[in-house]
């Protein structure tokens, strides 16, 4: 622990270059949805206006971005809660032996590597055979699992690996039964990745294109509504609408970054010591 | 007891199991069905057995074309972003010293992935387009006469796409490896007279290798099946496999699409063998 060395500085600078490179083109975008009303979708800004902001609520030939919106939100609350139930399940049989246990691990790692197009047109095709209309409820639901599951079984991994059994042996030893030790040991202390969890699927979930293009049916969510509007859309309405979604996503970051404080400082208060079951 | 416990592990294990036989296993399997289908302009799937649809795949020029573009794409992405994504988990793992610092920074990181994604791609058209930013500071410093047409709508804009997508998808990995070294190994580096460089390259770069590993499997994966990002930024210029794919399912072609997927999935399975034999990837969990 000395002075800062020279190599110290070159990555430091490279390290802001990286982050400049991340968040340069955030910044033009949101920037250009405030050009005036007769700006143009490139630098300079013709005047500053809320104009394009306000576009967005006006009827008009832009495509259904409620109704598509109004889905996604949808979709992904359901993905996200079925992410959480089932991943945490399966992070509690993953504790114990089962037959079949590193078939399905490897399984559901392949569907993590599975270029998305192909479980997109499988489960399309399927549809398909079977005479079932697919749509953003069923089949893209399904298709979304596929893809937010991996990530959820992952992080319950390292949350178990981390995990003290002697706070459960405990438990047990004061006569707790199976369901009481889940509910009053386990289910606090692993609260907080569980968040991690949830917040992992909706965002997965609500940003969701490739898996989502063959098996969402005839009404779209979000992102597949603006894939298709960006190729006709010449105005900075549809960089409104960014500086919109990205808006809702740090509320909804915030909010779950909130809500795992709260919780924490409740179970404190509540002289919970839950939080030192991780080891 | 032990009885019960087997069947409560069978229990909790039913939602995935069911879920990923549904809508995963059932679906791949039904692809590899399909590619030998027969198809007509009203009905998609008419059930067969016929080989053309690979016979098309193998015996058609665009086909090697497209490999040959993506195989470039995923060559250049994985070069910058492992360079890129080890020097950044370097910095991260080595050079900050506190934890605290350690968090902030990786957030920093991951605050512009809360965007959509076809956010951040429409976002580089103000800077990469014809009278973007980049074109006009050229134009201003004199390098240029007239604003440079490859930046946007081409490969070097799809590449700089994926660069701003996947880079992430290399440092965690490699920053989760660089974490569980012993430091007293570098110490011993250091004090066996090893240089700066040296106790990088022999010392940290080795047992690196899993994240290393792990990542360059996320990347090479995505890019050989993305079509999303080379339909934004590569315009109506620039074709891959992913997006031949997809072209043929807006056209209703399933059997041949499904004949390409399956193409592809044997080449990416083929790549991800190649870069499983550099690390025990389960072993890092």
């Amino acid at each position: 622990m000395g002075a800062r060395s020279r190599s110290f500085y070159i990555l430091a600078t490279i390290f802001g270059t990286f982050v400049f490179f991340l968040y340069g083109p955030m910044f033009a975008v949101i920037l250009l949805a405030f050009q005036g009303p007769d700006g143009g979708l490139t630098f300079p800004m013709n005047g500053i206006s809320l104009h394009w902001f306000a576009d967005i609520f006006r009827p008009q030939s832009i495509g259904d971005i409620w109704g598509s919106f109004d889905r996604s939100i949808k979709l992904g609350l359901m993905v996200m809660l079925a992410t959480v139930v089932i991943s945490f399940l399966s992070g509690l049989a993953y504790r114990k032996r089962f037959r079949g246990s590193s078939v399905l691990f490897y399984v559901v790692i392949a569907s993590l590597i599975m270029p998305s197009i192909v479980v997109s047109l499988g489960i399309g095709s399927m549809f398909e055979l079977l005479g079932i209309e697919r749509s953003w409820w069923s089949s893209a639901f399904g298709a979304h699992l596929t893809w937010t599951l991996p990530f959820g079984l992952l992080i319950m991994f390292a949350v178990f690996n981390r995990f003290d059994p002697a706070f459960e042996e405990a438990a047990r030893d004061l006569g707790a039964s199976g369901w009481q030790t889940i509910r009053h040991v386990v289910l606090p202390i692993v609260a907080p990745s569980l968040i991690g969890v949830a917040l992992f699927g909706f965002t997965l979930s609500y940003d969701e294109i490739a898996r989502t293009s063959q098996s969402v049916g005839a009404l779209n969510t979000l992102p597949m509504e603006l894939q298709a509007m960006q190729t006709n859309v010449t105005t900075p309405v549809i960089y409104a609408l960014g500086a919109y979604t990205t808006a809702l996503s740090l509320v909804v970051i915030g909010a779950s970054l909130t809500g795992v404080l709260i919780f924490r400082w409740r179970q404190k208060r509540h002289g919970s010591d839950a939080d030192k079951g991780m080891v | 007891m032990e009885r019960l416990s087997a069947w409560t592990a069978y229990l909790q294990a039913l939602p995935l199991t069911l879920i990923f036989l549904v809508f995963f296993a059932l679906p791949i399997a039904l692809v590899v069905v399909v590619s030998f289908f027969d198809y007509q302009t009203y009905q998609i799937l008419i059930p067969d057995f016929v080989l053309f649809n690979y016979e098309d795949v193998f015996s058609s020029s665009v086909t090697y074309q497209t490999y040959l573009i993506t195989f470039r794409f995923c060559l250049m992405v994985w070069a910058i972003t492992l360079v890129l994504g080890f020097t950044i988990a370097y910095f991260l793992a080595f050079h900050v010293r506190t934890i605290t610092m350690q968090i902030v920074l990786f957030l920093l990181c991951t605050i512009p992935f809360w965007t959509s994604i076809v956010i951040r791609m429409i976002a580089w058209i103000p800077l990469l387009g014809r009278n973007g930013l980049v074109n006009k500071a050229l134009l201003a410093m004199g390098v240029t006469d007239a604003p440079v047409e490859w930046l946007l709508y081409s490969e070097f804009a799809v590449v700089i796409g994926y660069v701003h997508l996947y880079t992430l998808f290399m440092i965690v990995p490699i920053f989760n490896s660089m974490m569980r070294i012993d430091r007293s190994l570098l110490e011993a580096a250091t004090d066996a007279g090893a240089s700066g460089w040296q106790t990088v390259w022999n010392v940290i770069v080795p047992l690196c290798k899993p994240g290393i590993a792990i990542g360059s499997i996320f990347v090479v994966a995505m890019v050989m099946g993305d079509f999303v990002t080379v339909n934004v930024l590569g315009g109506g210029q620039v074709a891959s496999v992913g997006k031949a794919i997809a072209a043929e399912l807006s056209y209703l072609q399933f059997p041949p699409a499904a004949a390409n997927s399956m193409v592809l999935l044997g080449v990416v399975i083929l790549l991800i063998m190649l870069l499983m034999r550099f690390a025990d990837v389960r072993k890092e969990l």
